[in-house]
């Protein structure tokens, strides 16, 4: 999500969230599905919805890998609480140690979830360009969340102890992990994952499926990114929200389709001497139907590709 | 001081997302009509010196959305009418920590008919945009904004990053520019804006505030407008405003900011192709 976005509705999801004391109960765990999606990897798809009391901010489809020797985390959850839900899951599976936790971007729905992971002592692995976004951002994020959430259900912002400047590996014991850095697309922080042994391509916010993604990076870099990432047919495929597996293909069209358009419709209004609020209102409306959450994200969206193209 | 006054502020930020549920009906309240009424009395008196504005009947129209989608990035319009008359506007976010966004006092090369803004919004609040006639009369139009966060919110990228190109102008004319003929401009400040209120996690500190201040446009040696601004001017501040060009149609652009620095360029607009 980007600045501010996920909490747009902080007033209305405060009044339906008032009894902070039921959160977490085990009824919520069992809404905690995981499904695997390859051999060994497990992924708890998130809802498409705005952050509120009810979901704990587990809208992003976090989950793990697991090797002959140790666990990695591929993302974390959107609170401690949603974190600790994780970590339940991953202890039900094995008891193999957690020695991984990637923090995938600098957003609250991926990273909240960290500090469930604390105890494990693990590597927690990011972008090198991650502590100054979580530096920048980590607290406002919290505080937001901690309202609609409670402070025992938010956690700390973790930063990572492993940094990626372009690419590295990680080996769970027969099972290499390739994590790689980006350039600036979603944000400014994404990585993105390939478990070798299965195939299974990890983009984590590069892709959006169904839900319309929120643009807090790089317009022009988002598109450059994806038209490189499909010139390598990944097959198999979590996005980072969406259903928990998907084919990179068709689902990454999708998402270049509405970027596109976003970038073109964005462009003739600049060079129509078109406002940003006129932009506002009319760029990318014949996405509409086709994302979820669409109202809440497409007028920012434009506003955000409005201000970089604007100056190029 | 900069540092203990935005922990002040964010402290009343953060109470505004939670009292509005409970406190919405209170007559009494700080968001009820009747007190965002008086604190706009209060601010009045403080900026205009004890004289009140009169709302206007069409001669000042301010245009806001009334949900911001971005609270740092929020546009606004403020349209003149009898545009001939005005001699200064104000735009004033009632409930911002510095209300006054931009005060603007036209030149003789200006054409002050329409004015766009893009500004941060911090919590939800009134807008005013005030114009001040050339006869001294305050004629004054107002909106109510749903948005929050728009000061405190963090700058997309780093403080480095927000940095780069620092004091870039850039000038776009909505069409082909001749003397005497009225011309819809648009001013591109590149200036992060920093409002004191953005922390860094790892430092613990603020970003220590440093904002544009002060815009001068003269073409040759008239002035298009003179204009002092605040914080609540998003970063990388656009504004659009009209313009008659004279007849070497020689603008000049010069801003400063908040520590002193100047920046300064020069537009050929009668020879500008876009």
């Amino acid at each position: 999500m980007s600045r501010a976005t996920a909490f747009d509705m902080t007033r209305r999801a405060f009044g339906a969230g008032l009894c902070l004391c039921c959160l977490a109960s085990p009824a919520r765990a069992q809404n905690f599905a995981l499904e695997e999606v390859a051999s060994s990897v497990f992924i708890r798809r998130g809802v498409d919805a705005e952050a509120d009391a009810a979901n704990l901010d587990g809208i992003a489809n976090i989950g793990f890998i697991i090797g002959e020797k140790s666990v990695l985390v591929t993302d974390s959850g959107g609170s401690l609480a949603d974190g600790r839900l994780l970590r339940r899951m991953i202890r039900d599976k094995t008891a193999k140690p957690i020695s991984h936790v990637v923090l995938s971007h600098g957003h609250p729905d991926h990273f909240f979830g960290a500090g469930a992971f604390l105890q494990d002592k693990p590597v927690f692995i990011g972008h090198h360009r991650l502590p100054e976004a979580l530096a920048a951002r980590g607290e406002f994020y919290r505080r937001r969340l901690v309202g609609l959430l409670g402070e025992s259900n938010v956690g700390p912002v973790v930063m990572p102890t492993k940094l990626v400047k372009e690419q590295t590996e990680i080996d769970l014991g027969g099972r290499r992990i390739v994590l790689t850095a980006h350039q600036p697309a979603h944000t400014a922080s994404d990585l993105s994952m390939l478990d070798t042994s299965s195939g299974l391509f990890l983009p984590a916010d590069l892709l959006f499926v169904g839900r319309i993604p929120p643009l807090d990076g790089s317009l022009s870099g988002w598109i450059g990114q994806l038209e490189a990432m499909r010139k390598r047919k990944y097959g198999p495929t979590v996005p980072g929200h969406g259903p928990a597996r998907v084919d990179f293909g068709p689902a990454s069209a999708a998402l270049l389709r509405y970027l596109t358009i976003l970038r073109d419709g964005v462009r003739a209004e600049i060079d129509s001497g078109g406002s940003i609020e006129h932009a506002m209102t009319q760029v990318a409306q014949s996405e509409r139907a086709k994302w979820k959450l669409f109202d809440d994200y497409n007028q920012r969206n434009v506003a955000e590709a409005y201000s970089e193209l604007e100056w190029q | 001081m900069t540092t203990r006054l935005a922990t002040a502020f964010l402290g009343l930020c953060a109470l505004g997302f939670i009292a509005p549920a409970f406190a919405q009906s209170a007559e009494n309240s700080p968001d009820s009509p009747a007190a965002r009424e008086s604190r706009w009395q209060e601010l009045e008196k403080a900026i205009f010196h004890g004289r009140t504005a009169t709302p206007s009947s069409g001669v000042v129209t301010l245009e806001a959305p009334n949900r911001a989608e971005d609270a740092a990035l929020v546009p606004m319009t403020v349209t003149l009418k009898s545009a001939d008359k005005v001699k200064a506007l104000w735009l004033i976010i009632d409930d911002n920590p510095m209300p006054v966004a931009a005060h603007i006092v036209f030149g003789p090369a200006a054409d002050p008919r329409e004015m766009k803004f893009r500004v941060r919004v911090n919590d939800f609040t009134n807008v005013h945009a005030v114009a001040q006639l050339q006869n001294g009369a305050l004629v004054s139009d107002a909106a109510f904004v749903k948005a929050s966060g728009g000061c405190s919110a963090p700058m997309g990228q780093s403080e480095a990053d927000a940095l780069e190109g620092i004091g870039e102008i850039r000038l776009k004319l909505a069409g082909p520019a001749q003397p005497g003929v009225p011309v819809e401009a648009k001013l591109m400040l590149r200036h992060p804006n920093f409002n004191g209120m953005q922390m860094n996690q790892l430092t613990r500190l603020y970003t220590p505030a440093r904002y544009i201040d002060k815009v001068t446009v003269r073409d040759g040696d008239t002035i298009v407008f003179d204009m002092n601004s605040g914080i609540s001017l998003a970063a990388n501040p656009v504004l659009s405003f009209g313009l008659v060009p004279r007849s070497l149609g020689r603008l000049t652009v010069e801003v400063s900011d908040s520590s002193n620095t100047h920046w300064r360029k020069d537009f050929d607009i009668l020879r500008m192709t876009d």
